[in-house]
């Protein structure tokens, strides 16, 4: 269980106070946590503060009871969160396969990455030798980014905006990754997405706005919300 | 032949050689000949007026491959050697050649080796050397490699070079002169730590028709060590050029890339690319997210950019 107790981030732009999240209280404990909200509204840096990769301004982070505010990325990881970008980075002459075997923390075998990269739709004959360079597609690096997480099974997973890019396979399969995922892991998801298909298997939808919680509650009760939300447009929603 | 264990260790690293190898060798060891062999196709001669050898491929020569490491274990030693590689018509080979120095004493340790390829019509040439350097004395290990290459019609050479450790100062220069139809690809590796100073030089001249080439460097400089990167591409026929020089520097490092390519022909197309920096911040996180240190992350990402 993750909980996010006044989580605020602040920065100084061009000398100016400019408040990025502000007192963000939040417990995830549910299968599937999905945080929503229009672009700019804090979604990255509230998964990236989760993460460890920017340290809040305010506010503590507890998991499993223990506070992990202060921990170092490596660390937070170790702790058991995992994360998967909403850019992926790409990495000269490492390849699919040492990324899943970092991911896992040991050697992995044809039939582990095969195991993992059939998940995300992705034949491992075909891409476990291949680099995580700029020959891998938009698509191709967000499937590798998810078959990571998978491999690193940890207890808590952040995905940033997965669907971004996975046009060819269907979004039924995506949601069918993460159900797959929490049966095998039991651990708790956490998804930012705009995708309705995803919104439908939330256990709890989180809508940020402007860097504050506007709203807790089950689709049915976000949905009017999201749809009043500037920066929705309900004719662009795949 | 007898070689002892430095020698050995020194013929591994190099040559990925567990003792003699199969098909043609030449062993040179302490600036003498420690061994050789050659097959019905693959002549190797000991040069007369020059230190050095002949290696000379028949034409039509399939699937063979030449080995001909060089390894230097006793300190002070300084050599110059010319080896000459004369590869015959259609045939298609694989050359390793490589030079181990073990430097444990306060003198420095030289080896300069110019190798020229004259590789014949149509002929295939997969050319590997690498660059090794190991000892505790003071003694510097200096290697200066000099290669010349002369494609013929539509001949084919991919030469790859490593430079990976323990080298203190190294000049190497590469020339080749590509006719019709002729292509070479040349991927170059170096990491450079410590004093050391690498510089590194090529010049192509794309003279045939549909000639082509293409450089890659990647290296990596880390502590106190200086690199330089020239290349020099010259399109003198309708023809493709295009070098990269990739390199990550860290700590007081500093790498150089001087390019120069010039177009002496409308159909001639050059391209250059220099990326220089630092380990990307990004790449960094990311393996840390994974649970990696942030000194783990930097050797993978090292690792796998030299690999
Ligand atoms: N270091 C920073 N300096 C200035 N502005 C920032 C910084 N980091 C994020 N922002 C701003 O904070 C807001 C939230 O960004 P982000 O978390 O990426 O939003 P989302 O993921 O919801 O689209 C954006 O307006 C972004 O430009
Ligand atoms: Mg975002």
């Amino acid at each position: 269980m993750l909980e996010l107790k006044n989580i605020s981030y602040s920065v100084e732009d061009n000398g100016v106070k400019k408040d990025i999240l502000k007192d963000i209280s939040l417990t995830v404990d549910e299968r599937f946590v999905v945080i929503t909200g229009p672009n700019g509204s804090g979604k990255s840096t509230l998964a990236k503060i989760i993460a460890g990769i920017i340290k809040p301004t305010r506010g503590r982070i507890i998991l499993d009871g223990e506070d992990i505010t202060d921990l170092s990325v490596t660390d937070k990881a170790k702790a058991g969160i995992s994360f998967a970008f909403q850019q992926p980075v790409r990495f000269k002459g490492i390849t699919v396969k040492d990324l899943i075997s970092l991911a896992a923390g040991k050697k992995i075998s044809f039939t582990e990455a095969c195991d993992y990269l059939s998940e995300v739709g992705l034949c491992a004959r075909d891409y476990i030798n291949r680099e995580v360079n700029g020959s891998l597609s938009g698509g191709e690096m967000k499937r590798i980014e998810i078959a990571m997480i998978l491999a690193r099974s940890t207890k808590l997973s952040l995905f940033d905006e997965p669907e971004a890019g996975i046009d060819l396979w269907s979004f039924n399969s995506l949601t069918r990754v993460f159900e797959n995922m929490h049966q095998s892991v039991k651990g708790n998801i956490m998804i930012i997405s705009h995708q309705e298909r995803i919104l439908d298997i939330a256990d709890k939808i989180v809508l940020l706005k402007d860097g504050r919680i506007r709203q807790i509650g089950t689709k049915e009760e976000i949905m009017p919300q999201i749809l009043g939300a500037t920066g929705y447009c309900p004719q662009i929603k795949e | 032949m007898t070689l002892d264990k430095i020698q050995l260790d020194l013929l591994e690293k190099v040559a990925d050689l567990h003792g003699v190898p199969s098909g043609a060798y030449n062993i040179r060891s302490n600036g003498t000949k420690a061994g050789r062999n050659t097959t019905a196709n693959i002549d190797i001669v000991t040069k007369e007026d020059v230190d050095g050898i002949d290696i000379i491929i028949k034409p039509g020569t399939k699937n063979e491959s030449v080995h001909i490491p060089v390894v230097l274990a006793e300190s002070g030693l300084q050599e110059t050697v010319y080896n000459d590689f004369h590869i015959g018509e259609n045939s298609d080979v694989v050359i390793v050649a490589g030079c181990g120095i073990h430097n444990g004493g306060d003198a420095a340790s030289r080896h300069s080796g110019v190798h020229r390829f004259f590789v014949g019509k149509n002929a295939r040439v997969k050319y590997i050397e690498k660059h090794y350097g190991e000892g505790d004395g003071r003694g510097e290990r200096i290697m200066n490699p000099t290669t010349v290459v002369e494609l013929a019609e539509n001949s084919y050479m991919e030469m790859e070079t490593a430079q990976i450790k323990g080298i203190d100062s190294t000049n190497r220069k590469t020339v080749a002169k590509i006719a019709d139809g002729a292509t070479l690809i040349i991927g170059e590796k170096i990491m450079t730590h410590g004093s050391q100073v690498a510089v590194t030089e090529f010049e192509v001249e794309l003279n045939g028709k549909d000639s082509s080439t293409h450089v890659v460097s990647r290296s990596v400089a880390k502590e106190d060590s200086q690199q330089k990167f020239i290349s020099r591409v010259y399109g003198n026929n309708a023809c493709n050029g295009h070098t990269e020089c990739d390199a990550i520097v860290m700590d007081n490092a500093k790498v150089s890339a001087i390019p120069e390519i010039k177009a002496n022909h409308t159909d001639a197309s050059l391209i250059h690319e220099a990326v220089i920096g630092k380990i990307a911040g990004e790449q960094l996180i990311k393996l840390m997210t994974l649970g990696l240190t942030e000194k783990e992350a930097e050797e993978q990402i090292i690792s796998g950019f030299l690999k």
